[in-house]
This record gives structure tokens, C-alpha cells and sequence, in this order.
């Protein structure tokens, strides 16, 4: 089977320092993937790295056996490899469910033309997004918010909805920059159990975690960095006695 | 709609239950939304009614209601900042008015070649500088606009310089001269609407989502698969071709154009009434004209201290009402049904 996703060598540097050292990993479809490690370990860059934010200094990221190194986050995305945002990034000013709208963007077509004349294929398109906004919002549990200002979140429910936002764009790759961070131990377990959904539903998800519960609990594929490199990688129960690990951990 | 896994039909526990969040606002007031329009009404049926002065201050404020809805669909639906938008204005006013007097062109085609014209400026300006951030496209607009003023002064030949070129026939429909007040105001009214509505389609459809995903957030947006490059050049293309529909509608209502029709003072005017009205409104940049074109007419019983109450004035407005006239008509509305529906539901 070939990978979802598959980062080789990846390497980035910001003058002498070296964020992401090599890094080399394989997301499979279906299938959730977790990276951890300490704060500063690079974990974000990493992201950036894939999601096309920042070029790598060196290495390649294959996206379903296509090189996607150099191309720009809108051409990933189009790919069908979605992102979020360790800080969330809503648009503040549109209720939640027109953010979510917002994501129907690469699962619809329509220009100029489209928005003047709106046939009747517009319309039927506009009435299918505003549903399927509203369920995706019902999913994550933003349901009865759906006419709310994003501004009048919390930020766990801004997490929620950037999630989607993301779902929206029906990715192949969902990538979740610390899902569960502002969320209490109730909504990180619900969180947990949609992840399982959106992976058995085909989409293979990639996420950055500090909440070593939800890792375990939720990841097929754990990866370790620590100051820039992988030291381990495995299934959760290996992760979890492997000495690098706890060493880095424990320091 | 592409089918994909579909993970909404999927059973699962009920998440509402556990993400409490707070009951929906109550429903809009329809009076409240329509209020803007009920106002602009108003002022456009008083100057019909009137004729003479009136009709030709509230024609006026109604071309630039165009032009200022143009600009709104840059500064307000894209978030983007242009201090040139003149310059488009005087393309399409100087294309209407060489093609009709000189090379005897109806004013349709030279209208639409005025369109034209802007277009391509605006693709030729707006593709490179519009990869700028901040204020170094601020700084690339104005420029735009002054270029454009300095060529309208020194190109003699075509532009008659200060001079400027008079006898622009009036706009004609079937052999029949919209020359008279309430003909010209009837006229422009109809354009108002349909740049209204216009505007009104665009916002809410996939193109005035993707203008307000980049005006949110351009990470975002790019993360969602916008292009965030081309929609900001198309958001330009929009505005620059209502800021020339506006000029050559200018120069036939008044028959005359000079450079100073298309001067820095233009740009601050309009401004001054996409502020007023609303910006990212659709009725803001309509009431926004029509208010600010008004102001003055109305304190000029302050004789010697008329400007001083017409900036006194701007001035309330701006601290009462920092969202707009539209945003303040919303807020009115709002302020009873938010203070009901609180309850210990504010996150």
C-alpha cells in the first residue's frame, strides 16, 4: 500500500540552528498518526514543513507518491491535505458556520459569473453547502453555535470548529496542530473518539499532541522528536516503555 | 460537491452533550436591515421631489455610491487597502469622454471600453503589487493614483491638460437625452440598485467567501486551498471596474471632465463614506455617499462655520457609530434581543 504521506530526510534550519534534523516518516491511509516531544522539539516546524508554510532546507515530502516539497499550502490543500493551527486562525468576523462554508471552497466551483447569475446549479450547490456546513458543525458539537460570531467562541470551541472547517474541505490528510489544547478531559476523550471516526470514515490524520492520553488512546502511529530528530516511533504501547522516550521526557 | 467518505452519517455519541454552548441569538429585525435603505430612499425621493440643487448633490452622491462600492469590495469584503482607486475612475471618465467628442463613439462602447481599459490597468498594476503586504501596497496605490492625475495633466495631446473637454453629450436611451434632474437621478438610481445587488450576490457567494477567508486570515485561507494571490487581484479587477463605470457615469452627467475630478481629494471623500456608511456593508457604502454629500448642504446655514460643523459632525459619527451608519442601524436592533437572550451564556 502506498503511504498517505511520506516525509524523507526532512530538514530545516534557521541560521545554525538545526529545528528539524532529518526527519523521516510514513502516514498511512486510514490511519492516525501522532508526533510528539517535549516543547521546542520541533514538532511545529515539522508541520509547517508539510504543509508547505515553510520550505525544507533539505529532503523531500511525498504526498500519495507525488513530490509536494516546494508547492505552495493552497496547491497542498487542493491535493486534499487540509491543516489547523497550533493558534487558532477563524475568520473572527463570520458566524461558525460561514467559516465552515469557507471551507466548502475546493469541493465547490463557481466564479463571478456564478455568484451574478446564480443559476439554479448555484442554488442547489449553495443549499447543499449550508446543510452540510450545519451537519459538520452538529458533528464536532457546535450545532446550537452555528449562528454565533466565530469571535464569541471559547477557545476550545474555536479548536472544534477549525476542525470543521477543515473536514469541510473533505482532506486526505487531516493535520491537527494540538487539537485537545483548551479542551477539558471530557471534551479531549469526545475529541479522541471523532478522530477514530474521521479515520475509519478514510482520512488519514496527522497530529501534533501534548496530551499524552489522547495520543495513546487515539494514534495507530506514534513519532518521537526531540531537539529536532526522531528517536523512536512505533505503536503507543511500545512508545510508551521505550528508554529514549522516557529519557527525553523525564530529561 | 465531490462524494467522499462521509463521516457525518456515521453514528457516534452526541457531542452537543458534552460542548455546551450558548442558545442562538434571536432572529434579526427585518425593520433594522432595512433601515439603511428606508433612509436612502428618503434623501433620493426629497431631491426627485425637489429637483434643481438637491438632484444635483444627490446625483452626484449616488455616482459615488458606485465608485465607493467598488472600493468596498477591495477595503471591506478583501480587506485590502487601496489609495488609488481614482485612477480607475479616470480612466473610464477620460476613455468616455475622448471616445464620445472625439471619435464620435455612442456612450455605450465607450463606456464598456473605459471598463476595458480599467481592467487591464488594474491587471497590469494589481498583478505585481498586489503580492505586497501592508503598507508597501498602500504606499504602490497611491502612487497609482497620482500617476494617473500627473498623466491627465501633462498628456495635452489627448487629455487637453487643465483645460479639460467639455461638450461630453448626456447618456441616451432609444433617441430619447437623459438631460433633465430627475431623469439623470432616476437614471443613477437604477445603477445604484444594480451595483447593489451585484455587490449583495457577490458577498454572499463562493467568491465573497473566499474574499472574506483572505480577509480573515490569509494562512487560513491558503490552508483551505484559496489562492489567495489571485483572489485579491480579482477583488482589485471588481473595484477598479465600478470605479470606472462611476467616472464615465461623471463625465456624462456633467458633460465636463478635468484632471481635478480624479484628484487626491476624491480618494479621501470616498473614504470618508465607506467609513461613514460601513465598511463590508452593502447598504454602507449607498447611505455613506448620500450621508456625507448631504452633511454640508445641510449646515450651510452655519455660513462661516459650515465646514467646522460638517467635520464636527464626521467626527460623532465616527465615535458613535464606529462600525457605520449600516453597523449602527444593526446594533439599534441588536441591543434589546442580546441583552435578553444573555443569561450566564457568555463564554
Amino acid at each position: 500500500m502506498t503511504a498517505c504521506l511520506d516525509v524523507r530526510d526532512a530538514t530545516r534550519s534557521f541560521g545554525g540552528l538545526v529545528a528539524v534534523n532529518a526527519v523521516s516518516f510514513q502516514v498511512m491511509p486510514r490511519s492516525v498518526t501522532a508526533v510528539i516531544g517535549p516543547n521546542g522539539a520541533g514538532k511545529t516546524t515539522l508541520f509547517n514543513l508539510i504543509s508547505g508554510a515553510i520550505a525544507p532546507s533539505s529532503g523531500r515530502i511525498l504526498f500519495e507518491g507525488t513530490d509536494i516539497t516546494r508547492e505552495a499550502p493552497e496547491a497542498k490543500a487542493a491535493r486534499g491535505l487540509i491543516r489547523t493551527f497550533q493558534l487558532v486562525k477563524l475568520f473572527a468576523d463570520l458566524s461558525a458556520v460561514e467559516n465552515v462554508k469557507v471551507g466548502f471552497h475546493l469541493r465547490s466551483r463557481g466564479g463571478l459569473l456564478a455568484a451574478l447569475l446564480r443559476p439554479r446549479r448555484v442554488r442547489g450547490m449553495e443549499a447543499a453547502i449550508e446543510r452540510r456546513a450545519r451537519e459538520l458543525l452538529d458533528l464536532v458539537g457546535l450545532g446550537a453555535a452555528a449562528d454565533l460570531p466565530a469571535s464569541a467562541l471559547s477557545y476550545g470551541q474555536g479548536r472544534l470548529l477549525e476542525v470543521a472547517r477543515a473536514l469541510a474541505a473533505e482532506p486526505k490528510l487531516l493535520m491537527l496542530d494540538e487539537p485537545a489544547a483548551g479542551l477539558n478531559a471530557d471534551e479531549t476523550a469526545r475529541l479522541s473518539s471523532l478522530i477514530r471516526r474521521i479515520a475509519e470514515g478514510g482520512t488519514a490524520v496527522l497530529l501534533i499532541e501534548h496530551d499524552m492520553h489522547l495520543v495513546m488512546n487515539t494514534a495507530d502511529d506514534v513519532v518521537v522528536v526531540d531537539f529536532g530528530k526522531k528517536i523512536a516511533q512505533g505503536a503507543p504501547d511500545r512508545i510508551r516503555q521505550d528508554p529514549a522516550v522516557i529519557a527525553a521526557y523525564l530529561g | 460537491m465531490t462524494s467522499s467518505p462521509n463521516i457525518i452519517s456515521r453514528k457516534g455519541p452526541d457531542l452537543r452533550r458534552v460542548f455546551p454552548v450558548p442558545a442562538q441569538p434571536a432572529p434579526r429585525n427585518r425593520l433594522a436591515a432595512a433601515a439603511p435603505w428606508l433612509v436612502a430612499a428618503c434623501i433620493v425621493g426629497y431631491a426627485l421631489f425637489a429637483g434643481g440643487y438637491p438632484a444635483t448633490v444627490v446625483g452626484f452622491a449616488l455616482i459615488y455610491a458606485i465608485f465607493v462600492s467598488g472600493l468596498n469590495i477591495f477595503m471591506g469584503l478583501t480587506a485590502q487597502v487601496s489609495f488609488g482607486q481614482s485612477a480607475f475612475a479616470a480612466v473610464g471618465g477620460y476613455a468616455s469622454a475622448i471616445l464620445t467628442t472625439q471619435y464620435d463613439w455612442g456612450w455605450l462602447p465607450a463606456m464598456v471600453a473605459g471598463i476595458a481599459a480599467a481592467l487591464a490597468a488594474a491587471f497590469a498594476i494589481g498583478y505585481p503589487t498586489l503580492r505586497l503586504k501592508g503598507h508597501y501596497l498602500s504606499m504602490a496605490t497611491l502612487a497609482i493614483g497620482l500617476i494617473a492625475h500627473e498623466i491627465a495633466v501633462e498628456w495635452e495631446s489627448v487629455t487637453m491638460g487643465y483645460l479639460g473637454i467639455s461638450g461630453i453629450p448626456p447618456i441616451d436611451i432609444a433617441g430619447y437625452e437623459l438631460a433633465g434632474d430627475r431623469a439623470i437621478l432616476i437614471m443613477l438610481s437604477l445603477c445604484v440598485a444594480a451595483t447593489v445587488f451585484a455587490v449583495s450576490r457577490i458577498r454572499s457567494s463562493r467568491l465573497g467567501r473566499a474574499f472574506a477567508g483572505l480577509a480573515g486570515s490569509e494562512d487560513a485561507a491558503r490552508a483551505l486551498g484559496i489562492d489567495v494571490a489571485r483572489y485579491k487581484l480579482v477583488s482589485f479587477l471588481l473595484a477598479a471596474s465600478f470605479a470606472s463605470f462611476s467616472g464615465s457615469l461623471f463625465v456624462h452627467v456633467v458633460g465636463y471632465v478635468s484632471p481635478e475630478v480624479f484628484s487626491l481629494h476624491m480618494v479621501i471623500l470616498s473614504f470618508t463614506m465607506l467609513y461613514v456608511g460601513g465598511i463590508g456593508t452593502v447598504a454602507g457604502p449607498v447611505i455613506g455617499a448620500l450621508v456625507v454629500s448631504a452633511l454640508p448642504e445641510t449646515f450651510r446655514a452655519f455660513r462661516d462655520y459650515q465646514d467646522l460643523a460638517y467635520g464636527t459632525a464626521l467626527i460623532l459619527l465616527l465615535i458613535f457609530a464606529p462600525r457605520g451608519l449600516a453597523g449602527l442601524f444593526a446594533a439599534l436592533d441588536r441591543k434589546p434581543s442580546s441583552d435578553r437572550g444573555k443569561g450566564g451564556t457568555a463564554p
